[in-house]
C-alpha cells in the first residue's frame, strides 16, 4: 500500500494523541491545504500545549497569592476555543474527503495513462501491419501490372486498352461484347474514351465488359493513374456484389514508346490499359485483427481523410462506438500520396474502476477520519480533564481561604472577647475587694477564676490561630538559657510547691564551652504524695499523678520514682555528661547554630498508648473524661510543635501509663557573638560566694546533681555526700584536725530534707558539732542549712533545735533563690548591697556617667522616677514636663547626650516633638556643615512592635519600657550610644 | 532589741503589701535607686505621686460631676494617674486605672463612677499604708537602725 508512504499529512505518523489534539485543532480551524503551514501548526500546537503545563505549574509554586491569574492563565488554547472543536471535525473530515478524492483522482489518472499506453501501442501496431499487409498486396499488383505490360508488348491489338470512342466498334465486335456502364449493366452510351474491363478473376468474372470509367471513382482514378504513372487508391467505396467497403487500385500500363521523363500529355498518349486491383478493406483488416490478440478489447476504424472534412470510413462499423473518451489515431501510408488514411482505436468497453483504488480511497478516508475524531475525542477529553482540573484547584482554593478565614476568624473572636473579659476580670476583682458575705464572695471568686480559665483558653487558640495563620515571627534576642530556665521555674514554683512535687532544672555545664546543651526539666513527685492531679509544665497536656503504691523507689531518678524515659535514667545521664567532654571544641566552634535539646521527665499517669498518636493535634485529649477532670484546651501541645517546628525543632515524648512521661524536644539557636547582654558565664548573681566550699547531703544522685549545678552558679564547689552522718563527721573531725584553717575550709552543709528526716539521731551530733566549733574564732563553724519542697512547721522547729539556720532552702532550686538565701544564711547582706562588680549598674554606669540626659515626661511623677533611675547611674538629669519645653532645651547647639521622651503627651506628643527635633538638627545641618544627632528614647508603657515602629518612624532611635527595667534599659542605651563612642575613663574599670 | 522587732516588723509589713498586691516590683526598683547620695529618693517620689494623683484625682470627680461628661479630658487624666502608679508601683491603682480607661473608651458614665470611686479607695489604700510604710522607717532611723532590703525570692 504505497498511499501510506506517500501520505501528505505528517501529523498521521504522530503516535501521541495530546499533543496531537491541539495540532487537529490548528488544522482544523485553518485551510490546510499547504503542507508547511500544517507543520508549523503542528508546531504551535505543541508550544501551546508546553505553555499549559508551564502555568500549571507556576500555579502551583504560588499558592493562594494569584489563583485568580493562574485560573486565567491556566485555560489552554484548546480551551479558550472548546465550541470550535466540532467544526473542527467536520472541516478535518471534508479535508480528508477532498484527499481521498485527490488520491482517486491521481490513482485514476495514472491508471488511465497506462491504459493509453496500451491502446497506442495496440493501435500502432495494428497500424503498421495493416500497412505492410497493403504494402505487400500493392506489391502484387505492381509485379501483376509489369507482367501485363510484357504480355501487352506481343499483342497486336493490345490486350488491354484504353479504348476511344473511335475505336468503340471495333473492338465491342473484336470482344463479341458491349461495352456496359458500371451502374446499370446497359450499354454504354457514346463517350470519348471507355476502359472496359477485357479479363479479370473468375471470382469478379461480372466486371468483364464494364467500362470502368463509367464508375465516378474509377474514372477519376484511372485519369489520375495514367497522369502520374504510378499506383492510385479511390476513395472506399462499396464494390460490386460483394458491397463490402473497399479501395481499388489502378495501374497504368504505358506502351513501350514512353518517353524519359514524360510530360502528362505525352503519359496519357502513352497509356495502353490500366491494371485494377480492387481491395476488401473490410476483410482485410479484420483478417488482420484476428492475427492479434486482445482483438475483442479494442474497437478499431479505418478512415480515408484525404478530403480532411469528411473522413470517409473504410473499415468499422459506425455504431459500434465502444468508449469514446479514449482513442488513439495512427497515420495510414497506403503508398498513395494523394489519398491519406487513418486508423483510430478505442477500447470496446469503458475502463473498469481498478480494485486498488476500490479499496484506498474508502480505507484511507475512514483511517483519516478515525484518526481526526480520536483527536476530536483526544481534545474534548482535555477540555474536560482541564474543567475538572479547574474546578478542583477553585476548590482548593477556596478551601484554603476557608482555612485561613477559620484561623482569622479565630484570632478576630478571641481579640474581641478578650476585650469585654478584661473588663469583666477587672470588676471581678473590684467586686471581690468590697465587702461581701462569704457566699457572694465564694460566687465572685468562681466566677472570677472561670473568667481568667476563659482568658487563658482564649489566649492559646490565639496563639495556635497566629502560628497557623503564619503571622507568628521569630525574633532573635539574645538571652541566657540558665536565667530563662530558672523563669521558668519560679512560674511553677508555686504549684509545684503547694502539691509537694519536685521540681528541678540542670543545664549542662559544658554548654558555653562546648556548645552541647542538655537541659534537664525534671519534674517529679515527691514520696510522700497520694493521688493528687497537677497540670503539666509547659504545654497543657493534663495528667495525672496517681501513683502505684508498690513502685519501688530504686529508681535513679530524681525523686526515686520510675521516670518513663530511659534517657533520663542515671546511667544515660551520666552517660550524657560524660561524651559532652569528648566532643571537640573545634567541632562546635565551625557552627554558628546551636542545638538545643531539652527533655522534661515527669511522674505521673502517664499517656495511655492510644491517646499517644494524637498528643500533637490541636483540641485533641488523651479522653474526653481528661479534660473534664483537669481542664486545659488540648491545645497546647499543638502551640509547642508549631514553635518547636518555627525553631527548627523537633519535638517527641516517650510515655508510658502508670509511670510517666518524658517529652523532649530540640530547637537551633543563633550563636550571640556580641553579646550585648552581660557575659552569660557571669549571670546576675551575687559573687560573693565565689571559692566557697559547701558538702551537700542527699542520698538522690540526680537531685545531688542538680543542686550542685546550681551551686556551680554561683561559685561555690560541692561534695556531694549521700549520708548525713559522714557529713557530719567529716565536719567535726576536720575542725578539729590539725590541718591549717583556709585550705580545707568548709562553710556550709546543705542537706535535703530527706536525709535529715530519715537519719534518726543525728540532731544531736549537730549539735554537738555546733556547740564544739562555736567560740572557735579560727574554725568558723560550717552553716547548716535544709533543701525542703515543703515543710511542715513541726519540722522546722526540730530543724532549728538542731542547729540548722532558720532559712530553709524551698525548691524547685534556682541559682538567684539559693543566693539569697545563703546570704541570709551567712549574713552576708552588706556584701551584697554593694554592687558587686560585673553586675549591669557598672556596665550602665559606664554608659551612663557623665552624660548630659533630659527627661520629657508631663507626669511628674514619672519623670522624677526616671530622672532618679538615670542620675544613679551617674547621668546629669534635666527634666522637661513638655514637647515645648524640650524643644527650646534642645535649640542647636545643646550639650545633651540623650533624650528621654515620653509619647503620651498633651499638646505635643512624644512623636511629633522627635520630629520637630529631627528638622532642627536638619537645618542646623544645612547651616552649619556640622552632624547633630540626638539619641532619642521613647518611654512607653505599652510595648506593642507597631508603637516601635512608630517610634522609629517618627526618628526615635529605640524606646524604654515604663517604668524602668536595668536590662531593658542598658540595651536600650546601649544600642543607641553605639553611635557615639564613649570616651568614658569609668569605662576600663568595669 | 526593739529595734530588732522594729526591723522585723517593717519586713513582714513591706511583705503583706507585696502579698495584698498593693505594691509590686516597681517598687523594688524604686528602692533600689535610693542611696546615700539620694536617701529621701522612695519618699520623695511618693510625696510627689501623692500630690499629684490628689490633684487628678480631684479634677476626674469634677469632670465626671459635669452634665455632659467630656471624655476627651477624662481619658488623659486617667492615663496620667495609670503611669504615675505604674511608676511607684502602686499595683492595684493601676489596674483600676485600667478598667476606668476601658470604660472612658465606651463612654460608659456609669462605669467610670464606679471606677472612679475604685481608684480613690485603692488609692487611700496605698496612701495609707505607704505612710505608714515610712513612718515605721523613720522610727527605725530615728532609733539608728538600718532600713532592712526587701527580701528577693518569691
Amino acid at each position: 500500500m504505497n498511499w501510506a508512504l506517500n501520505n501528505p499529512n505528517p501529523e498521521e505518523k504522530e503516535p501521541t494523541t495530546t499533543t496531537q489534539s491541539s495540532d487537529f485543532y490548528h488544522l482544523g480551524a485553518k485551510d490546510s491545504s499547504q503542507k508547511p503551514r500544517k507543520i508549523d501548526f503542528w508546531r504551535s500546537g505543541l508550544m501551546g500545549f508546553a505553555k499549559m503545563q508551564h502555568s500549571v505549574a507556576v500555579k502551583m509554586n504560588n499558592g493562594n497569592n494569584n489563583e485568580q491569574v493562574g485560573n486565567k492563565k491556566g485555560s489552554t488554547f484548546i480551551q479558550e476555543h472548546r465550541a470550535l472543536l466540532p467544526k473542527g471535525l467536520i472541516l478535518w473530515t471534508i479535508i480528508v474527503g477532498f484527499i481521498s478524492r485527490g488520491i482517486y483522482q491521481w490513482m485514476d489518472d495514472t491508471s488511465k495513462v497506462r491504459r493509453e499506453e496500451v491502446l497506442v501501442s495496440m493501435c500502432d501496431q495494428r497500424a503498421r501491419m495493416l500497412q505492410d499487409q497493403f504494402s505487400v498486396s500493392v506489391n502484387h499488383v505492381h509485379a501483376l501490372a509489369i507482367l501485363v505490360s510484357t504480355f501487352h508488348y506481343h499483342k497486336n491489338p493490345s490486350a488491354i486498352d484504353q479504348v476511344v470512342n473511335a475505336e468503340r466498334e471495333m473492338f465491342e465486335s473484336q470482344h463479341n461484347w458491349v461495352i456496359k456502364t458500371m451502374d446499370t449493366g446497359e450499354p454504354s452510351p457514346v463517350r470519348d474514351e471507355y476502359a472496359p474491363v477485357i479479363f479479370s478473376q473468375d471470382s469478379v468474372s461480372y466486371l468483364e465488359s464494364l467500362d470502368m470509367m463509367s464508375g465516378e471513382e474509377d474514372r477519376e482514378n484511372i485519369l489520375r493513374a495514367r497522369e502520374t504513372g504510378k499506383a492510385v487508391l479511390t476513395s472506399p467505396f462499396r464494390l460490386l456484389a460483394s458491397h463490402h467497403l473497399g479501395v481499388v487500385l489502378t495501374f497504368p500500363v504505358y506502351k513501350a514508346s514512353l518517353p524519359k521523363n514524360p510530360t502528362v500529355q505525352e503519359r496519357i498518349a502513352a497509356t495502353a490499359g490500366y491494371l485494377g486491383g480492387a481491395f476488401d478493406v473490410e476483410s482485410l483488416v479484420e483478417n488482420l485483427l484476428g492475427q492479434l490478440a486482445g482483438n475483442q478489447a479494442i474497437v478499431v476504424h479505418v478512415y480515408d481523410i484525404t478530403n480532411a472534412s469528411d473522413p470517409l470510413v473504410m473499415y468499422g462499423n459506425q455504431d459500434e462506438e465502444g468508449d469514446t473518451s479514449l482513442y488513439h489515431e495512427s497515420k495510414l501510408d497506403f503508398g498513395d500520396p494523394f489519398r491519406k488514411h487513418k486508423m483510430i482505436c478505442r477500447y470496446l468497453q469503458k475502463a473498469p474502476i481498478p480494485l486498488n483504488v476500490l479499496t484506498t480511497v474508502p480505507l484511507f478516508f475512514a483511517i483519516g477520519f478515525l484518526v481526526g475524531y480520536i483527536l476530536y475525542g483526544a481534545a474534548v477529553h482535555i477540555v474536560k480533564v482541564e474543567d475538572d482540573f479547574h474546578e478542583m484547584q477553585e476548590l482548593k482554593v477556596r478551601a484554603e481561604a476557608a482555612d485561613v478565614a477559620k484561623s482569622q476568624f479565630l484570632a478576630t473572636v478571641s481579640h474581641e472577647i478578650r476585650t469585654p473579659m478584661n473588663g469583666i476580670l477587672g470588676m471581678l476583682a473590684m467586686l471581690l475587694d468590697t465587702e461581701l458575705s462569704s457566699t457572694q464572695r465564694d460566687y465572685a471568686q468562681t466566677a472570677q477564676v472561670c473568667g481568667k480559665a476563659l482568658i487563658a483558653l482564649i489566649n492559646e487558640v490565639l496563639d495556635r490561630a497566629k502560628i497557623e495563620a503564619g503571622k507568628l515571627e521569630l525574633e532573635s534576642v539574645p538571652f541566657d538559657i540558665r536565667s530563662i530556665l530558672d523563669d521558668v521555674l519560679s512560674l511553677f514554683s508555686e504549684e509545684s510547691r503547694n502539691k509537694g512535687i519536685e521540681l528541678a532544672v540542670f543545664v549542662s555545664d559544658k554548654f558555653t564551652e562546648k556548645g552541647h546543651i542538655f537541659v534537664k526539666v525534671h519534674l517529679a513527685e515527691q514520696s510522700k504524695d497520694g493521688a493528687e492531679s497537677k497540670p503539666a509544665l509547659n504545654g497543657g497536656v493534663a495528667s495525672e499523678d496517681i501513683t502505684a503504691a508498690s513502685k519501688p523507689s530504686s529508681y535513679n531518678t530524681l525523686s526515686g520514682y520510675e521516670a518513663a524515659d530511659g534517657r533520663n535514667s542515671w546511667d544515660s545521664f551520666k552517660h550524657l555528661l560524660s561524651s559532652e567532654e569528648l566532643l571537640t571544641s573545634s567541632e562546635f566552634e565551625a557552627s554558628s547554630n546551636v542545638r538545643l535539646m531539652v527533655s522534661i521527665e515527669d511522674t505521673g499517669i502517664g499517656i495511655p498508648l492510644t491517646a499517644q498518636g494524637r498528643v500533637f493535634m490541636p483540641f485533641m485529649q488523651a479522653d474526653s473524661s481528661t479534660s473534664r477532670t483537669y481542664g486545659g484546651t488540648g491545645i497546647g501541645l499543638s502551640i509547642s510543635k508549631c514553635l518547636v517546628e518555627l525553631m527548627r525543632g523537633q519535638i517527641s515524648f516517650v510515655s508510658r501509663p502508670r509511670v510517666g512521661s518524658t517529652f523532649w524536644f530540640t530547637a537551633v539557636f543563633e550563636r550571640c557573638d556580641k553579646c550585648s547582654l552581660k557575659k552569660p558565664t557571669v549571670e546576675n548573681l551575687p559573687s560573693s560566694f565565689r571559692g566557697m566550699r559547701a558538702i551537700v547531703v542527699d542520698a538522690k544522685p540526680v537531685r545531688a546533681a542538680v543542686t550542685r549545678y546550681h551551686m556551680k552558679r554561683l561559685g561555690i564547689s560541692v561534695d556531694v555526700m549521700t549520708s548525713l552522718r559522714t557529713a557530719v563527721s567529716t565536719a567535726s573531725g576536720r575542725n578539729g584536725s590539725p590541718l591549717p584553717s583556709g585550705t580545707t575550709k568548709l562553710d556550709m552543709i546543705l542537706v535535703e530534707k530527706d536525709s535529715w528526716i530519715s537519719t534518726e539521731d543525728i540532731d544531736a551530733e549537730i549539735r554537738q558539732m555546733n556547740s564544739r566549733t562555736n567560740g572557735n574564732v579560727h574554725h568558723k563553724t560550717p552553716k547548716l542549712a535544709l533543701f525542703a519542697t515543703n515543710i511542715t512547721n513541726s519540722e522546722f522547729d526540730r530543724a532549728k533545735s538542731a542547729g540548722f539556720a532558720d532559712t530553709v532552702i524551698m525548691k524547685p532550686l534556682r541559682a538567684s533563690m539559693i543566693g539569697a538565701c545563703l546570704q541570709q544564711v551567712l549574713e552576708l547582706r552588706k556584701a551584697r548591697q554593694q554592687h558587686p562588680e560585673g553586675s549591669s549598674p557598672a556596665t550602665l554606669k559606664s554608659l551612663l556617667t557623665g552624660k548630659k540626659i533630659l527627661v520629657v515626661d508631663d507626669n511628674m511623677v514619672n519623670r522624677r522616677v526616671a530622672a532618679g533611675a538615670l542620675k544613679k547611674f551617674g547621668a546629669e538629669v534635666v527634666c522637661a514636663e513638655s514637647g515645648q519645653v524640650a524643644l527650646g532645651l534642645l535649640q542647636i547647639p545643646h550639650s545633651f547626650d540623650a533624650c528621654f521622651m515620653d509619647i503620651q503627651m498633651p499638646q505635643m506628643d512624644g512623636f511629633e516633638a522627635t520630629r520637630q527635633i529631627r528638622m532642627m538638627e536638619k537645618e542646623a545641618k544645612e547651616k552649619t556643615k556640622l552632624e547633630w544627632h540626638l539619641p532619642i528614647l521613647a518611654m512607653t508603657a505599652d510595648v506593642i512592635h507597631a508603637t516601635y515602629e512608630e517610634c522609629l518612624k517618627s526618628g526615635m532611635d529605640g524606646y524604654v519600657s515604663k517604668p524602668f527595667e536595668e536590662e531593658n534599659l542598658y540595651k536600650s542605651v546601649a544600642k543607641s550610644f553605639k553611635a557615639n563612642p564613649i570616651s568614658d575613663s569609668s569605662c576600663s574599670q568595669s | 532589741m526593739e529595734l530588732v522587732q522594729m526591723q522585723k516588723s517593717l519586713q513582714d509589713y513591706t511583705k503583706s503589701l507585696f502579698l495584698d498586691g498593693v505594691l509590686d516590683s516597681q517598687f523594688l526598683q524604686l528602692q533600689q535607686l535610693q542611696d546615700e547620695s539620694n536617701p529621701d529618693f522612695v519618699s520623695q517620689v511618693v510625696t510627689l505621686f501623692f500630690q499629684d494623683s490628689d490633684r487628678i484625682l480631684n479634677d476626674l470627680s469634677l469632670s465626671l460631676d459635669q452634665q455632659v461628661v467630656d471624655f476627651k479630658k477624662v481619658d488623659p487624666h486617667v492615663h496620667q494617674l495609670k503611669g504615675s502608679s505604674s511608676s511607684i508601683g502602686a499595683q492595684r491603682v493601676k489596674n483600676a486605672c485600667v478598667v476606668f480607661r476601658s470604660f472612658c473608651e465606651q463612654q460608659n458614665v456609669e462605669g467610670c463612677h464606679r471606677c472612679l470611686q475604685q481608684v480613690k479607695k485603692e488609692y487611700y489604700l496605698v496612701k495609707n499604708r505607704l505612710e505608714t510604710l515610712f513612718k515605721l522607717e523613720q522610727q527605725i532611723v530615728a532609733s539608728g537602725g538600718m532600713i532592712p532590703a526587701m527580701e528577693l525570692g518569691f
